[in-house]
């Protein structure tokens, strides 16, 4: 197990590293520079002298390769540079944004696994009833509706809601404070978008558990277990389900590492100063190191999780074996 | 900017107690404000004594002098992104503590509201001396309040200043700043007091909204706004280099019939020239009427402009309007734009890019015609007309045109003291750009409407969103 764990870590070097050199190109290829995106875009006048004292102080009057080896091996040192537009160091702009993202992205998984695994296992179970069927209604609504749009609804309903009950409108707060500073503000604001974003994702994972499960209950080791007279409570538990989750747990994989970095929208709705709203940002400033190495932290989310759900598969399945 | 305004002092400033006035300026760190002498071309203030800097040393004239001196000619390595507003200074120097002298090169109406400018904030000499660059990353000035902590992209924390230098001001004991990108969360913030105010703008429907649902809990302020989107014609691409083209879609627009419609879902209101509408210096409506794109009789105006088009061999031709892609009021002045245009035949589409692959069009000439905008801080028309002289001189004109006429014509105005004359210079300089030559079209100038909860006094509007923005005035009736 340790020597296949070493062995998709040091796989995922050359992973990192094509990843590096796409995003380092795809950067540069989008027609603008950052400093006169600094020096010009609020109304103010700049000389040509100010963009060659900017792309100096920037590092972009060096060659293009001087300035993807220093990337690269930055990176792997763990040293990410300087934020080309705030001037901070990259590693602070985002560890200031990480926290909350992790932290919506698992509160969101939360909330898929507590609906989609029992929701999508009873939908399986019984086929075609009318549970099913709402099930089934729940799960497509889900999946057809855009987050970023229900967070809005959620948000409206919030406030007339409590503006109705209370005369006063009340809105989740906009400011983040840690858990561990002030857990009532804390859950107050991010289980709203945790809510609204889980529903999307406990919807495709309950799709997804439900037709597992349809999948493994016609296997023939399903009806021998049945047929050797064990209850259906352990035959669903622990020879139905367990086999089940296999695709399940590589999707909930995915997901949770796309929440990491792709809650754009949802983020902006509800105020949150995610890893997404920051992706955004960067973008639109041209602000290379940033975006580069966002990319690289969530390649890296990615990476990462995709070995947690291979180790995963080991303890479903006892049969999967890690040469 | 906004955000770090309270932390600072300035030289002088837009007067706080009447902030819409474009001509009120008072001292603030100096203790009056000076007469000019030696024919107008020196400027010599006392600076305040008692002034502490927040870590508690002294202020004097050699830090307001050191800072400045960043300013008007940076050391080298260093830009400074106002420095073209100071080419009629000469040299400044501080002769003793309490004491700062501006020597000018020539005598000019542009200086005293360019030395207000509110981003000028004074810094300590000593810490510029060890490392210029020093304020870029850190705070530390002699401002209403004290910097008190900073969430990257989140928020920003201040405390009253105890020593603030105007007795008895700040009134509040620290203030809170939130940084809100989206629109739609900064209006639900103020309608669930999430947030007490929003400094910048809201769009009229936004604020019919939360007046409609919090009544007399919503207080609204508006003003016009000291920026516009102008509409600029790329005199190297044909037929845009023909004048009577140019012209033509001056005159095919109606800004009378259309502001106040225009107004209703976007942040533009008032119709004016090349200068702010609340100046001194700017067009009268008979005056404006006289000039392409004003005149009061629409039929007559768009006839001119197909004949125009006609003669230039122009008709019905085809052309992109390059746009940033900024909703508030870009977009809305876009659409309306080529709605305006296409009553006299001409077919335009919008090409709508990000803001760097926006300035990377303009630079490389990439484009048709575009809807630039010129936005200022301190209403100070002599230097904000620069926006409208040729690329060579503003390098933030994108018109391609060189123009020595038009050139002379502002170094004139800029020259002259006597206010009748730079008024009578300015309407010259005015009808030559928006008629005579057209090298730009304005459209309607931009209006500010901050809506803020009713229990916030003492905050008043101005025509920039930068000034007035220390909150040493603002207190709250809760």
């Amino acid at each position: 197990m340790y020597r296949y764990i070493v062995h998709r870590l040091l796989l995922a070097v050359p992973t990192l590293a094509g990843a590096a050199a796409l995003v380092f190109v795809l950067m540069r290829l989008i027609p603008g520079d950052i400093c006169v995106v600094r020096l010009a875009s609020g109304g103010g006048t700049f000389d040509p002298h100010s963009v060659t004292l900017c792309h100096a102080e920037l590092g972009l009057d060096r060659p293009m390769i001087v300035q993807f080896l220093n990337f690269v091996f930055g990176f792997f040192r763990l040293d990410f540079g300087m934020s080309m537009w705030t001037g901070k160091p990259v590693a602070y702009e985002i560890a200031a944004r990480l926290p909350i993202s992790i932290e919506v992205a698992l509160l969101a998984t939360v909330v898929a696994i507590a609906f989609a695994i029992p929701l999508g296992t009873i939908s399986a179970l019984k086929q075609n009833s009318w549970i099913d069927v709402v099930v089934r209604t729940v799960a497509i609504a889900g999946i057809a509706t855009p987050s970023f749009w229900l967070g809005i609804v959620v948000l409206l309903v919030i406030l007339d809601v409590t503006n109705f009950i209370y005369g006063a409108p009340w809105m989740p707060p906009i400011d983040y404070v840690p858990l561990w500073q002030d857990p009532i503000r804390n859950l107050s604001m991010v289980f709203w978008p945790a809510v609204t974003v889980g529903y999307r994702y406990s919807a495709v994972t309950m799709r997804m558990t439900r037709s597992a499960m349809l999948e493994v209950l016609r296997e023939d080791y399903i009806r021998t277990a049945r047929a050797k007279g064990l209850l259906d409570r352990i035959v669903i538990n622990r020879h139905a389900l367990k086999n089940a989750l296999l695709p399940v747990v590589t999707l909930i994989g995915i997901e949770f590492a796309f929440l990491i970095g792709g809650l754009v929208v949802t983020e902006q709705v509800f105020n949150l100063n995610g890893i997404g709203r920051l992706f955004v940002l960067s973008v639109q400033n041209q602000d290379y190191t940033l975006t580069q190495a966002l990319v690289m932290v969530v390649v890296t989310v990615f990476v990462l999780t995709n070995l947690l759900v291979d180790v995963l598969y080991a303890w479903l399945d006892p049969r999967i074996r890690f040469g | 900017m906004h955000a770090a305004a309270p932390f600072y002092s300035v030289l002088i400033r837009a007067n706080p107690d009447n902030p819409s006035s474009t001509t009120d300026f008072v001292c603030d760190l100096c203790t009056t404000m000076p007469k000019p002498t030696d024919d107008g071309k020196t400027y010599t203030f006392k600076i305040r004594e008692g002034v502490k800097w927040h870590d508690g040393s002294p202020l004097t004239a050699y830090d307001v002098a050191a800072s400045w001196q960043e300013i008007v000619d940076p050391r080298e390595g260093i830009s400074s992104a106002r420095e073209s507003y100071f080419v009629m200074v000469d040299k400044l120097e501080a002769p003793d503590a309490t004491t700062v002298v501006f020597h000018l090169k020539y005598a000019t109406g542009a200086f005293l509201p360019a030395l207000a400018d509110p981003f000028a904030w004074i810094y300590k000499k000593e810490i510029l001396d060890k490392d210029p660059r020093w304020y870029e990353k850190n705070i530390m000035g002699s401002g209403p309040f004290k910097f008190d902590g900073y969430e990257a992209g989140q928020s920003i924390k201040g405390v009253r200043n105890p020593d603030y230098y105007h007795k008895g001001q700040p009134y509040l004991d620290g203030f809170v700043g939130i940084f809100a990108a989206k629109e739609s969360v900064r209006v639900d913030a103020i309608r669930a007091d999430r947030a007490a105010m929003e400094f910048r703008s809201m769009p009229p429907s936004s604020v019919d909204q939360l007046e409609k649902e919090l009544g007399d809990k919503i207080a609204v302020q508006r003003s016009d706004w000291n920026c516009g989107n102008l509409v600029t014609p790329n005199h190297k691409k044909k037929p845009f280099d023909d004048a009577r083209v140019r012209r033509a879609l001056a005159l095919a627009i109606d800004a009378w019939h259309d502001a106040p419609s225009l107004s209703k879902i976007a942040v533009v209101h008032t119709v004016g020239g090349i200068v702010f509408p609340g100046s001194p210096l700017a067009a009268t409506k008979p005056e404006l009427e006289k000039i392409a794109g004003f005149w009061p009789d629409i039929d007559k105006s768009r006839a001119e402009a197909k004949r125009l088009l006609k003669e230039a061999g122009a008709e019905a031709i085809t052309f992109v309007l390059l746009n940033r892609n900024v909703d508030q009021p870009y977009k809305y002045v876009a659409i309306w734009l080529i709605d305006e245009w296409s009553k006299v035949g001409l077919k335009v589409t919008q090409r709508v890019l990000p803001t760097g692959p926006f300035y990377e069009a303009l630079r490389n000439n990439d484009f048709d015609v575009t809807l630039d905008f010129n936005c200022q801080g301190v209403v100070n028309p002599l230097l904000d007309v620069g926006k409208f002289l040729p690329h060579t001189v503003y390098t933030e004109n994108y018109g391609n045109f060189e123009d020595q006429k038009e050139i002379d014509m502002y170094q004139a105005m800029l020259h002259e003291t006597d206010p009748k004359k730079v008024r009578s210079l300015m309407r010259e300089f005015e009808t030559y750009v928006l008629d005579t030559e057209t090298h730009t079209i304005m459209t309607p100038w931009w209006y500010r409407v901050v809506p803020y909860r009713s229990y916030v006094k003492g905050w008043k509007i101005s025509p920039s969103h930068y000034i007035n923005q220390d909150l040493a005035n603002v207190w709250l009736d809760k």
